[in-house]
Order: structure tokens, then C-alpha cells, then sequence
């Protein structure tokens, strides 16, 4: 077989024969389980609670938990949007880069402390060491807020009627300290092995062997991009991110980097099926997310392979596919095996530029931001899940003739209120923002011109992608567009924040309203969750729900760029 | 929210010293024990430093030529072009690179030119190229500095990187590495 | 019930709908159904664009706008006759059984406080209040509901119930009620009104169907959030595409756009959707069953465990005589001529199966000073006392009790007889000769043919079976395995049913049960489904939430099923709407861009002739779909008891997958038909 596809069949196999183990181990640690790192963690932890004046044992409901979580978040916020602005005299600034503006700052802080990491700076020259470690400690932080909300979500999926779902900041901390850091600190290491940067020096000058002058900008970055990788982040250390070959130097540095890109996604999958004790469950859930998945992978992988019909015409060979934007170490397959990887989680970091991939897989990228959850980000991508689920559930129960239950609780017009209002959100976000984006730009061409680097269908697939993935918090981009103005920074920094809070405000809000009512036993009756059939019909509903709502715009968009290309 | 803030605000510090301070000096710590000290993948040839995996520009006829690069290998802001598939710029910039080839290298056929040799990289720094792109430089080079084209080839073949475990990847060619190469033989 | 066959589209029925159709486009009514609301929106739109076409061409010819602002009011008044026709069927319905009790003669007895003359005078029913008295004698048809106050009398229910076989109802205990519009055969009875006209069940439930107090039930008003969500999906989809459109220099019409709009929103369910809701109220009917709101019929749906009777339920009416088993030495024609005697004025169903087992006129017997002992709640025995015999016969425990206070024995044999009948699900009937037992009398119950399999096949629509019987547990226990229900009361007193309910309840499960005594008015209160048997008291009416016209236990199954067919023909006839939208898209989408992207011919994969054959093919198959699926919707989708998941694979292949193939067969058809037009 050929050696790419191969590479890409080692990536997949691998990050689910260690996400299934993670998963256990994460499951234990929701459901607060012995586990061997005890003794490095348990004090480490007490710690961290003593130093915060928390105490973890307080059980909150899900209000609370959602005010612990919006109160940090907004914590983090501030702070972030204060050292942004304030770089320039700030330490850790020896490339004497300078403070952001206001409105980049804003962009900036929200797509951190969202977990978007959509950077419409580049790394190298926008930003000062210190300006990148508080960015990375978002990356930390942010994933585990993620981490966190979804264990509240199974923690309130428990067959049980309760108010109480744990204490947030113990779920926190604990997915801090026991899963990020170990796992980011051996990404790490692993990373600076293999020749990415960990130093706080400057540029590096020196004359090419030919004679020209180069400067090669270093910093921390191993322990940034581990972690960006890890967490759903994606906001590269270097302005190309993970394309870099500093940020990733060679093969085995990508197969590391793609595969933390899944790890926690899949992993929570797991977890679930661990702390409920439904493993059919967490199966079918991941079986529905993986079919997803492949759905898109196979086909982009297909089209970069083949490369670009328009070079093919001017007779040269492609054998390594379509390569613009793409870097020889990795190749076509593992460079759109990441573009699906990136997109379909919320990770948004890129190995080759996705504005140059061919149509449809900028389209297949763009879809998995719009479903957003064949994994999902780290945390959250389980919890856009979960509001299909409802949806499914609900349709579901009607066409077996009972009222909708979802793991003994019934699903009524409230819960599903909430639900489509959350499914609701994310076509208006990027729609709406599309919209508004291209009413601008076709009323007035010449003053947006610096907008679209690409005319014609790609250049509205540019403004389509930019919004799908702020509403998808993935970070990612058609790099085209000159998204630097406060235009795109607001707009898009706005659409990171609801589209980050409220889709999570809503299924911890239905999760919370189950979780207080009666729970009903299971009978012959019941619709079953854990079937096969069922995740037929999520995926239907995912299908017509978060991908059909689409179709018309991503009709004018990589649709008709594929049609005239091919 | 007003219970909440002390306690946000207390955690986001604790957290900005474990996980800026102390991870981040952790990793440096390690880094002082890696190859280049988390400094850069840097080797020296004939007293002066090189980062091997930075691409570097090579226009010459005397040197293997790397990729085209949207930022001119500019290692301190690097970058793609981000040219969409159907741009007529990027295809029009696509096919000058594919006649500023055929110029340089008259003996060679169109067909046999690799795309990810008159394409830009993602990054712009692309160090490799494929072993395709440097057999099609051979006969120029070999001409260039009156050398033998089988030793090239020999060159070519002692600096080809098997895929990873050569099962997982791509064959791939540092560029730097076989310019230093060729300046010694 | 005489209109139990009727067709769907009875002539007269159809021709009310019709008009309805039209009074129904007030946009005051249509408010109540957002999905279609958008549609008439939508409709009111064409029209002004339809009117603007007259001066200018901008936005198309007028004949192209007019079409689809016909096309579009047609998909309005479709999806009005279907709720129009759902109604008119269950009011024609109700109707059948309220005409029979209009302006028939009432004898008002007239009461000066407390005290009731015998003056009599003759009004019409309407007339009559709650709390009037009123009298009845044979041949009279009963001008109202109500309860009999006084006298016992034979009634002909057959005009309510179809049933032709007469029954007895009478004053105080269980079977006091009596429903207008029937008709006593034989002596006189006291009526007094319990509901003021237009007030009773029946009219409570024509005012459901006809929409005036038809609320939303809980799954109907989820349902229709979820619509109005994928409705305000589709207006985002359809707002967006103008400036989408306008960047790519692609002018589309507002028909188109109002085309694209009306075909992705869940027209065909939104449609249907009240039609589905009447029709399972009507289909309620249809079984002689009163529900006193939707949410009860809904709620059937979902119930996890009924309580059944044993009585009448699970066994044919009343046990039989089956065996005598004379006591050791005794001679058995002695005893028989014992036992014949015993049950000579013995009135109840269990006696006379008695003599019927013996084959022997009692009459035949010389007896002289008879005198019968009548059954009282004290001895729990009966039996007759003639010269210086007395015999008895009863319980086993009462009888035994009797000979030991005599201060005979009771025979160690009988008791393992009883004992044995006992466990055999029959029950002992222990008779004594002056004090002495002499045998014992058999009764079985008889399991009703095919009972075994009904439940066999509630339980795999995931529901638990309890039968409540006043039986001993032992025989109780034998007749619950025979007949195959899953749990039992025996010995049940009314307060063990409520405690049932309580517990299962608190389990999280829902509960349905019939009853029709007064005692058994708190448990079905409390039942989640209680449904009350008509011929019961009034207080048993007003607790449950459905009364039973047949008073035929086992329609609690039927209401079930009523139930389930109502929310699962709303899940699977939304899921086919929704995967309607696939084909839908492949239709519009293509026909609105491929005039400036001619490569867009690509997506064209139903190969449609035309842009505006492709957009007046997906409109009209937009339309028709709806009255298509009006039969469906009305007769409700077909349960299958096969469970949970398999009902969902078959629904979800019958109308997912139908609902993504079909529409493009469909506007394909539509399209070779439409374009030849063109």
C-alpha cells in the first residue's frame, strides 16, 4: 500500500488504541476512582485548592456550575486582553514586538480563552514570549473548562434524580492537572527531541549557502504547540502553524501532532461509556462520530491525492498531489488527513494552507466545523453531540410511540426548546455572518478588495470559512482573507463568544433539568439509545440538521469552484 | 459571580504559575538535555551554522533548487501563499515557474516536472523537496558544474529520506543537506 | 356504534371540510401553527409580487408569479382540509351519539326542597339541570346522563355502546349510572341529572375536537417547537442566500426564494399535524372511548403498567360451578340434593351455574317451610332452612368456622380439597348439613380465549400487566400464570389498587387502570389513565380521564395502542418531511444558480428540464404530499408490538429512507408531466 495512506492508517489506529485506555483513565477521574498517579496528584491538587481557597467538595448545581464557568472565563478574559495590549513593555519581549490593538486584542482574547485559538496575527511578529505563554496558559485552561463542563454533563446523565453534579472547579483542576499536563509535558518532550524550539533567546541570524541573510524566529515553542495540539487549541506558535518545520519538524513529530489532535476527543467518548457504565453507549456514539468522520477524511484525502485539475491541465506531473501549501515531509494524505482532523474536532491548527486544498476539501473542512462534533473540541465536541442526541431522541421516541426518554428521563418541550435553539445558532452565526460579510463586499468591491486574496467562488468560501470557524470555535482559516480589520475581528470575535458560552449554557442546562427528574426504568417500550438503528438516525439528524442547512451556501462557495474545476 | 470571583481570580494565578511558569520551565529544562538545546536542529559545515530543517531559498543552477516559497524562505515570518485552486494569479504564477524551469532545464520533458516543485509550501520553508524534483535538476546541475550526472545521482540516492520505518510517509530530499553535499564533492 | 366503517371521505364530511379550508386561512387561526403561518406569509407575499408582475417584469412574468402563488395558497388550503376533515369526522363522530339524546321527552319530578312530590311534568331534555330529578318507565328513552336515584331497571344501551344484549342498573353501588339516549325495557327507575346540558363528557369532547378548547399536548407543543426551529433554520437559509446570491452576481426571483423557503420548512407535517391529533381523539371515539382531553390519549401511549380486573378482563364475567366433591361417607346424590337445594333462590351467576352443573330442577325436590338465607357480608354465606335441615354453603374459612363453633370437626380431607381447589386458580365453596360439612362445590374461572396472547403482546410493547382480583393469592396466582400477566393483587381492597399506583408511580412509571365503583374513584384519580367504565358511578367518571362506553375492560389495550399510534404517526410523518428537504435541495438549488453558474449542471442529478420546470415540480409535490398523507394521518400509522428498536428501524426505513427517495421519484414524475407544459 502506498506509504502515505499507510501513515494515515498508523495515525487513525493509533490515537484510538490509546484514547480507549485515556478514556478509562479520564472516566476514573470523574468518577473520583483510585487511579496509580494518585500519590503525584492528590497533593498537587489539595494544593491548588488551597491556594484558591476552593473547596471541591461543595456539590453545585448546574447554574452554579455554569456561573464558576462563566465567572473564570471571564476572569480570563480580562487578563488576556490586558497583557495583549500592553506587550510592548511587558518582559519576555526580545524580538521587540509590539502591543495589539484594541480590536485584534479583543479578537485575540476571546479566541483564546474560547478555545478557538483563531489568530488573525501571526506568531513570529505579533506577539512577545510573554504574550505567548499567557495565550498558552488559555490553552491549558480553556480545554480544561471544556473538560470539565462535559464531565458535569455525564456526571448529570447518571441513572439518578439529583440537583447536585459535582463541584466545577474540582473537575477542573482535575482535568489540569492529571490529564492535560502529563500528556502535554511528554508531547513536549517528544517535540523538543526532534528540533522544535524551547528557548527563550531571540532570532537566530545567519547567511544561506547562498549567500543570503536569514532570521529564524525561535521562543518556547514546544511546550505551546504540544499543548495547542492537545487541547482543541490550534493557535500555532508560528504564523503557518503545525506547516512550520519548526513547530513540526519532520513525520514523527506530525503523527504526534495529529494524533493529540484526537486524543481527548475520542477519549471522552470512552469516558462516558466508563462513568455511566454504557459502554454500548460510548460505542455507538463513537461509532456514529467515526462514520462522520470518514465520511469526510476519505473523500479529501481522495481529492488532494489527485491534485488540482487546473495544474494537471498545464501537463506537469502530480504525482505527490496537489502540493501548494503543502510541505514535502508530510505529503498530500496526511496533510488533508489533518485538515479533516482539525476541522471535524475544534482544533484548528493546519500542516499545509487549507485555502489552497482543493474544493472539496475545503468543503469536507468546512463541514466539520458546521456538524462540529464527529469528535468535536475537547469537551464541547460531546456536548454539541449530546444536543443531536436530544433531537434524535426526541424524534426518535415519537416514531416508537412514547414519549422521548433519554437514559430514564424524558425529554419534553422545554429540553428540546433549548436544543433547537442551540442547533439553531450555529447556521445563524455563520450564515448570518457570511451574509453580512458578503452584503459588504458585494455592495462595494473596491473597498473590501484587501478582504479576498482569491476571486470568484473561493473568495466567498473564504469569508464562509472564516465564519464557520469562529462559530465552531476551531481556529482554523482560509488564510486568504485579510481578516486583520476591525471588521473580521469583531464580527468573528463576537460569533467566538456566543457560539463558545451558549452551546454550552444549553446542554448543561438540559443535562441539569433531566438530572432532576424522575428517573424511569427501562422497559421493553423504550426506546434504545445504544443501538445501532439509533445512531442511524442521529446521524440523519446531524446530517439534515447541521450539514443541509448549509447546502446553499457551500453550493456557491467550493461546490460550484468544484464544478467549474473538475 | 461575586462568590465566584475571588476564587476565579486566586485560581487563574495559581494556574499562570503551574502552567506558564513551572510547565513551561519543565520543558526548557528537558530542552537543555535535547540535541540542540531547544535551540534549533542547527549543524555546522565549514565554520558556519545551519537550521536543517529550515528551508532555504535556492535559485541557482548551480545548486538542487527548493520549492517555490510564498514569503522567500523568510524564517521570522513565514507563511503560505494561500492561493485557491482555480486563482488564475497563483495558475498563471504556476505556469511562468513550469516555462522558468523548462528554460533552466531545456532537456527535460513538461511531464516529467513535479508540482511540488513550481508550487509554494505552507509554510515557505519548506526544507525538502521530492527525490522526483531533484533527478529533474540532475542534467542541469551536472552541467552547471561540470560534474558526472551518476555521481549526482549517487548524491541524490545518499541524501533520500526513506518514510518513517519506511512504511509510514512520504520520500523526501533535504535540500540544504544535499547542496552541503554537493559543495563537496 | 353504526359508523364504525365509515369511509375517510364521507361526501358530506368532505364538502364541510372544504369550506373550513377557506375560514381557516384567517391568519388569526393559522397564528396557532407557526409552520404554516410562515407558509401563508410566504403566500401573501406572492400575491403582492403577483400584483407587482402586472406593471414589471423584474421579478418574472405574471403568469410565472401567479402559478406559484396558486400553487402556494393550494399547499395552504391542503394542509386546512386536513385538519378541516380530521375535524368534521370526529364531530360527524360525536354527533352520531348526541343525536340520539336531543329533545326527548323528560319527566321532571318536582321537588319543593328535599322533599319530591309526585307531580310529574313533561319538558324536553334541554330543559333538564343538574340536579333535577326525573323518572323513567319501560319503553321511555333516558333523556340524560345521570344517576339512578331510585328503582333498579333493565336498559337498552345498544344506541351508545352497539352492544344489543340489556343490562341492569340500579339505585346506590356501582352500576347507578345511565346515559342518555338509551332506553329502559323493563320496570321504573328515579334519575337524577350530574351534568348540565352541554356540559357532559360527550359535548366536553365534540368542543375538543372542533378546536374551540383543543389545547396542545405536551408532545404536540415540543413537537412544534421543534418545527418552528427547523422552520427558522430554513428562513436564515433562505434570508442569507440574498446577499450569498448578490456576491456571486446571481439575481434570483422572490418566487424562487418564497419556492426554496416553503419547500425546506416541515410543511407536510406542520400541515398534518392538528389532523393527527384530532384523528387520535376520533380514533379514541371510534372505540366507544370518551377522553376528556388529547393529553390522555397521548399519555395512553406511554403507559408502563395497567391494572386490569380480573373479572370480565381476564376471565369470561363470572366463575362456574365446575365439580362437587362430597365429604368422606357422604352420599353423593345426598349432597348434590343438598347442594340443588342450597342454590334454589340463589340469584347470582355462581348459583345458577350450580344448578346448572347438578342438571336437576330444584322444583323437583319436595321442601316444605322453606325458608332462604340470603348472603350477607357476616356469614359470607348462604342457604336455605327447611324443616329441621339447614344448610349452608360459603366460603371455607366461613363455613368452618360455622361447624366448629357447632362443635364439629372440619374433615382434614376438605381442607386439603379447598386447598387444592385453591391452587388450581378455582375457588371452594364448602357446604354443611347442620353445621357438619358434607363437600365441597367447585368454581373455576374461565380464562377468555386469546387473553394470553393480548398480553404476550402488551409485554412487548415494554408493558406490565397486573390483574386485581378480591381471589385468595393462591387462586389468584394460578390464574395470573394461565393467563399470563406479569404481577398480581389478590385480595384487593381499593386502597391496595392506590398503593400500587403509588409505588409504581414512584417508580417512575406510568399507570392505567379502569374501574367503575365509587371506591375506585381515588385510584383512578391517581392512575396516570384511569378510564371509567360508563355504566359506573359518577364519581368514578369524573376521576378518570376517559370513560368507557362499552364498559368493556379490556379497551384499556386498545387505548394504549390508540395512544402510541398518535405519537408515533407524528414522529414518523416528521421524520419523512424532514427527509423530504434532501431531494427538495437537489431541485431548487440548482434550478436558482445554474442560469449564472452554468457548471452547477453538476447538482442537476435529477436531470430536471428547467430551472422553472424544476422549482414548479418541487412546490407542487410540496403541496399534493400533503393531501396524500392525509388518509395516513388520520388513520394513524400501524402499531407493530415488535419493540422498541425494531419499531424504530422499520419506521425509520418506511419513512426516513421513503422520505429521501420518494420526493425524488416524485418531483422527477412531476417534472417530465410539468415541463411538457412549458
Amino acid at each position: 500500500m502506498n506509504t502515505e495512506i499507510l501513515g494515515v492508517v498508523l495515525m487513525y489506529a493509533t490515537v484510538v488504541a490509546l484514547a480507549i485506555p485515556l478514556g478509562r483513565y479520564i472516566g476514573k477521574i470523574f468518577n473520583y476512582e483510585n487511579t496509580w498517579l494518585d500519590k503525584i496528584f492528590n497533593p498537587l491538587d489539595r494544593l491548588f485548592f488551597k491556594l484558591s481557597g476552593i473547596d471541591p467538595s461543595k456539590e453545585m448545581n448546574w447554574k452554579q456550575h455554569l456561573a464558576a464557568l462563566l465567572t473564570t472565563n471571564a476572569v480570563w478574559f480580562v487578563l488576556s486582553l490586558f497583557v495583549l495590549s500592553n506587550m510592548s513593555w511587558l518582559p519576555l519581549n526580545p524580538d521587540k514586538n509590539p502591543s495589539m490593538s484594541w480590536d485584534l486584542a479583543f479578537n485575540t482574547s476571546v479566541s483564546f480563552v474560547s478555545n478557538t485559538n483563531l489568530q488573525h496575527y501571526s506568531g513570529e511578529t505579533g506577539l512577545s514570549y510573554m504574550g505567548q505563554l499567557i495565550l498558552m496558559l488559555w490553552q491549558f485552561i480553556s480545554a480544561a473548562t471544556g473538560i470539565a463542563i462535559c464531565a458535569v454533563v455525564f456526571n448529570a446523565m447518571k441513572e439518578r434524580t439529583t440537583h447536585e453534579l459535582g463541584n466545577f472547579y474540582s473537575y477542573f483542576v482535575r482535568a489540569c492537572t492529571r490529564i492535560l499536563l502529563p500528556i502535554a509535558f511528554a508531547g513536549a518532550v517528544i517535540l523538543v527531541f526532534n528540533g522544535t524550539p524551547m528557548t527563550f533567546e531571540g532570532k537566530d541570524s545567519l547567511t544561506t549557502l547562498e549567500g543570503a541573510e536569514q532570521h529564524i524566529s525561535r521562543g518556547p515553542a514546544a511546550a505551546f504547540v504540544s499543548i495547542k495540539q492537545l487541547g482543541t487549541n490550534g493557535g500555532g506558535y508560528y504564523g503557518p502553524n503545525s506547516s512550520n518545520p519548526m513547530e513540526n519538524p519532520n513525520y514523527l513529530t506530525n503523527i504526534l501532532e495529529t494524533i493529540f489532535i484526537f486524543l481527548i476527543p475520542i477519549a471522552l467518548v470512552f469516558a462516558m461509556g466508563y462513568v455511566l457504565k454504557r459502554r454500548k453507549l460510548a460505542l455507538m456514539v463513537y461509532g456514529v462520530m467515526t462514520a462522520g468522520f470518514l465520511c469526510l477524511v476519505i473523500p479529501a484525502i481522495y481529492y488532494e491525492m489527485n491534485g488540482n485539475p487546473a495544474i494537471a491541465e498545464m501537463g506537469i506531473a502530480q504525482d505527490m498531489g496537489s502540493m501548494e501549501g503543502k510541505e514535502v515531509r508530510f505529503g498530500s494524505a496526511a496533510s488533508a488527513y489533518w485538515a479533516i482532523n482539525t476541522t471535524s474536532t475544534s482544533n484548528g491548527s493546519v500542516n499545509a494552507m487549507h485555502d489552497s486544498m482543493t474544493p472539496l476539501t475545503g468543503m469536507f473542512a468546512m463541514i466539520g466545523m458546521m456538524v462540529n462534533s464527529f469528535y468535536g473540541g475537547v469537551g464541547v465536541g460531546f456536548i454539541n453531540f449530546y444536543i443531536f442526541i436530544i433531537l434524535a431522541v426526541f424524534i426518535g421516541g415519537l416514531m416508537v410511540g412514547r414519549t422521548p426518554e433519554f437514559l430514564g428521563k424524558k425529554v419534553e418541550a422545554k429540553e428540546v426548546k433549548i436544543a433547537m435553539i442551540i442547533a439553531l445558532l450555529h447556521p445563524l452565526m455563520i450564515l448570518g455572518g457570511t451574509a453580512l460579510a458578503s452584503f459588504l463586499y458585494a455592495g462595494n468591491p473596491e473597498v473590501y478588495e484587501g478582504w479576498l486574496k482569491n476571486p470568484g467562488f473561493h473568495g466567498f468560501s473564504e469569508m464562509l470559512y472564516e465564519f464557520s470557524s469562529s462559530s465552531a470555535n476551531n481556529g482554523s482559516g482560509f488564510e486568504g482573507l485579510g481578516d486583520n480589520t476591525p471588521f473580521w475581528n469583531l464580527a468573528t470575535g463576537l460569533v467566538m463568544l456566543l457560539a463558545r458560552y451558549l452551546p454550552i449554557i444549553g446542554p448543561v442546562a438540559i443535562a441539569g433539568i433531566l438530572a432532576s427528574k424522575k428517573f424511569i426504568p427501562e422497559s421493553a417500550g423504550t426506546l434504545k439509545t445504544d443501538t445501532s438503528t439509533f445512531g442511524i438516525l442521529i446521524f440523519a439528524v446531524i446530517a439534515i440538521v447541521a450539514a443541509l442547512a448549509f447546502f446553499p451556501a457551500l453550493t456557491l462557495g467550493p461546490l460550484a469552484e468544484y464544478f467549474s474545476l473538475y | 459571580m461575586k462568590n465566584n470571583l475571588i476564587p476565579a481570580i486566586r485560581l487563574t494565578l495559581v494556574c499562570l504559575v503551574f502552567f506558564c511558569g513551572l510547565y513551561t520551565l519543565a520543558v526548557w529544562a528537558v530542552a537543555q538535555l535535547s540535541p540542540g538545546q531547544g535551540k534549533g536542529l542547527v549543524i555546522t559545515e565549514n565554520g558556519k551554522n545551519y537550521h536543517f530543517n529550515v528551508g532555504q531559498s535556492f535559485t541557482s543552477d548551480q545548486y538542487f533548487w527548493s520549492r517555490p516559497s510564498a514569503v522567500a524562505y523568510d524564517a521570522a515570518a513565514s507563511g503560505g501563499s494561500n492561493y485557491g485552486p482555480t486563482n488564475p494569479d497563483h495558475l498563471a504564477e504556476v505556469q511562468q515557474r513550469i516555462n522558468h524551469f523548462l528554460e533552466h532545464n531545456p532537456s527535460i520533458d513538461k511531464s516529467e516536472i513535479p508540482s511540488e516543485l513550481v508550487t509554494a509550501s505552507g509554510s515557505g520553508l519548506d526544507p525538502h523537496i521530492s527525490v522526483q524534483a531533484a533527478l529533474v535538476q540532475v542534467k542541469r546541475i551536472a552541467r552547471a558544474r561540470g560534474l558526472t550526472e551518476n555521481s549526482l545521482l549517487q548524491l541524490v540516492e545518499k541524501h533520500t529520506e526513506k518514510p518513517l520505518l519506511g512504511l509510514f510517509g512520504t520520500e523526501r530530499i533535504n535540500v540544504l543537506k544535499l547542496n552541503l553535499g554537493l559543495d563537496k564533492l | 356504534m353504526k359508523n364504525k366503517n365509515t369511509s375517510l371521505f364521507r361526501k358530506d364530511l368532505v364538502q364541510e371540510a372544504l369550506k373550513e379550508s377557506f375560514v381557516k386561512l384567517n391568519p388569526k387561526i393559522m397564528f396557532r401553527n407557526p409552520v404554516m403561518f410562515t407558509v401563508e406569509i410566504g403566500t401573501f407575499i406572492m400575491l403582492i409580487v403577483t400584483l407587482y408582475s402586472l406593471t414589471s417584469d423584474a421579478q418574472g412574468s405574471f403568469g410565472y408569479n401567479f402559478t406559484f402563488f396558486l400553487l402556494l395558497l393550494l399547499t395552504l388550503l391542503f394542509a386546512n382540509f386536513a385538519e378541516a376533515i380530521a375535524e368534521a369526522r370526529g364531530k360527524a363522530q360525536a354527533d352520531s351519539l348526541r343525536k340520539t339524546r336531543e329533545e326527548t321527552p323528560a319527566k321532571r319530578v318536582s321537588s319543593i326542597g328535599k322533599i319530591h312530590s309526585d307531580a310529574v311534568e313533561i319538558i324536553p331534555s334541554s330543559l333538564l339541570k343538574k340536579g333535577d330529578l326525573f323518572f323513567c318507565e319501560a319503553g321511555d328513552i333516558i333523556p340524560a346522563d345521570g344517576e339512578i336515584a331510585e328503582g333498579l331497571a333493565t336498559i337498552d344501551e345498544s344506541a351508545i355502546t352497539g352492544e344489543s344484549a340489556p343490562v341492569i342498573r340500579e339505585a346506590g353501588g356501582d352500576k347507578s349510572s345511565v346515559t342518555g339516549g338509551t332506553k329502559v325495557l323493563s320496570d321504573r327507575i328515579t334519575v337524577k341529572v350530574t351534568t348540565d346540558q352541554g356540559e357532559s363528557f360527550l359535548d366536553k369532547m365534540i368542543a375538543l375536537v372542533e378546536g374551540a378548547s383543543r389545547q396542545k399536548t405536551p408532545n404536540e407543543i415540543a413537537l412544534t417547537i421543534l418545527l418552528a426551529g427547523f422552520t427558522l433554520v430554513f428562513i436564515i437559509v433562505t434570508i442569507t442566500l440574498k446577499p450569498f446570491a448578490d456576491y456571486a452576481n446571481t439575481p434570483i426571483t422572490i418566487a424562487s426564494f418564497i419556492s426554496l423557503f416553503v419547500c425546506l420548512i416541515p410543511t407536510t407535517i406542520g400541515g398534518l399535524l392538528s389532523a393527527i391529533g384530532i384523528a387520535g381523539m376520533d380514533r379514541a371515539l371510534r372505540a366507544n372511548v370518551i377522553t376528556k382531553s388529547g393529553k390522555a390519549v397521548e399519555t395512553a401511549g406511554d403507559i408502563d403498567v395497567l391494572l386490569l380486573d380480573k373479572t370480565g378482563t381476564i376471565t369470561i364475567g363470572n366463575r362456574k360451578a365446575t365439580h362437587f366433591y362430597p365429604a368422606n361417607g357422604m352420599d353423593e346424590k345426598h349432597f348434590i340434593k343438598s347442594v340443588v337445594l342450597s342454590s334454589m333462590a340463589d340469584q347470582t351467576p355462581e348459583g345458577k351455574s350450580i344448578l346448572e352443573l347438578a342438571g336437576i330442577d330444584p322444583l323437583s325436590y319436595e321442601v316444605k317451610d322453606a325458608r332462604f338465607i340470603k348472603f350477607t357480608a357476616e356469614t359470607r354465606s348462604s342457604g336455605i332452612d327447611f324443616e329441621n335441615t339447614r344448610i349452608r354453603k360459603g366460603a371455607a374459612d366461613a363455613i368452618k368456622t360455622l361447624s366448629e363453633t357447632a362443635g364439629n370437626a372440619f374433615p382434614d380431607e376438605t381442607a386439603e380439597r379447598v386447598t387444592q381447589i385453591s391452587s388450581n386458580g378455582g375457588t371452594p365453596l364448602v357446604v354443611s348439613e347442620n353445621e357438619k360439612v358434607i363437600g365441597v362445590i367447585e368454581l373455576q374461572d374461565i380464562i377468555k380465549p386469546g387473553i394470553r396472547e393480548r398480553f404476550e403482546r402488551l409485554r412487548k410493547m415494554g408493558i406490565k400487566t397486573v390483574m386485581v382480583t378480591g381471589d385468595n393469592p393462591l387462586t389468584a396466582k394460578f390464574i395470573a400464570d394461565k393467563a399470563g400477566v406479569d404481577d398480581f393483587i389478590a385480595e384487593a381492597k381499593p386502597e391496595d389498587k392506590m398503593n400500587y399506583i403509588k409505588k409504581e408511580q414512584a417508580e417512575g412509571r406510568l399507570v392505567a387502570m379502569m374501574g367503575d365503583g365509587t371506591n375506585d374513584a381515588p385510584a383512578l384519580a391517581q392512575a396516570d389513565v384511569g378510564v371509567a367504565m360508563n355504566s359506573g358511578t359518577q364519581a368514578a367518571k369524573e376521576a378518570g380521564n376517559m370513560v368507557d362506553l362499552d364498559n368493556d375492560p379490556t379497551k384499556l389495550i386498545e387505548v394504549v395502542e390508540i395512544g402510541k399510534q398518535l405519537l408515533m404517526t407524528r414522529g414518523t410523518l416528521t421524520t419523512f418531511s424532514i427527509a423530504n428537504d434532501v431531494a427538495k435541495y437537489f431541485a431548487i438549488i440548482p434550478a436558482l444558480f445554474i442560469v449564472a453558474i452554468p457548471s452547477l449542471q453538476g447538482l442537476n442529478i435529477m436531470n430536471l428540464q428547467s430551472p422553472e420546470s424544476a422549482l414548479l415540480s418541487a412546490v407542487i409535490f410540496n403541496a399534493i404530499i400533503i393531501p396524500l398523507l392525509i388518509p395516513l394521518a388520520l388513520k394513524g400509522v400501524a402499531y407493530k408490538p415488535i419493540g422498541a428498536s425494531a419499531l424504530l428501524r422499520r419506521n425509520l426505513f418506511i419513512y426516513g429512507l421513503g422520505g429521501v427517495i420518494v420526493p425524488f421519484i416524485g418531483i422527477k414524475l412531476i417534472d417530465i408531466f410539468v415541463s411538457s407544459f412549458l
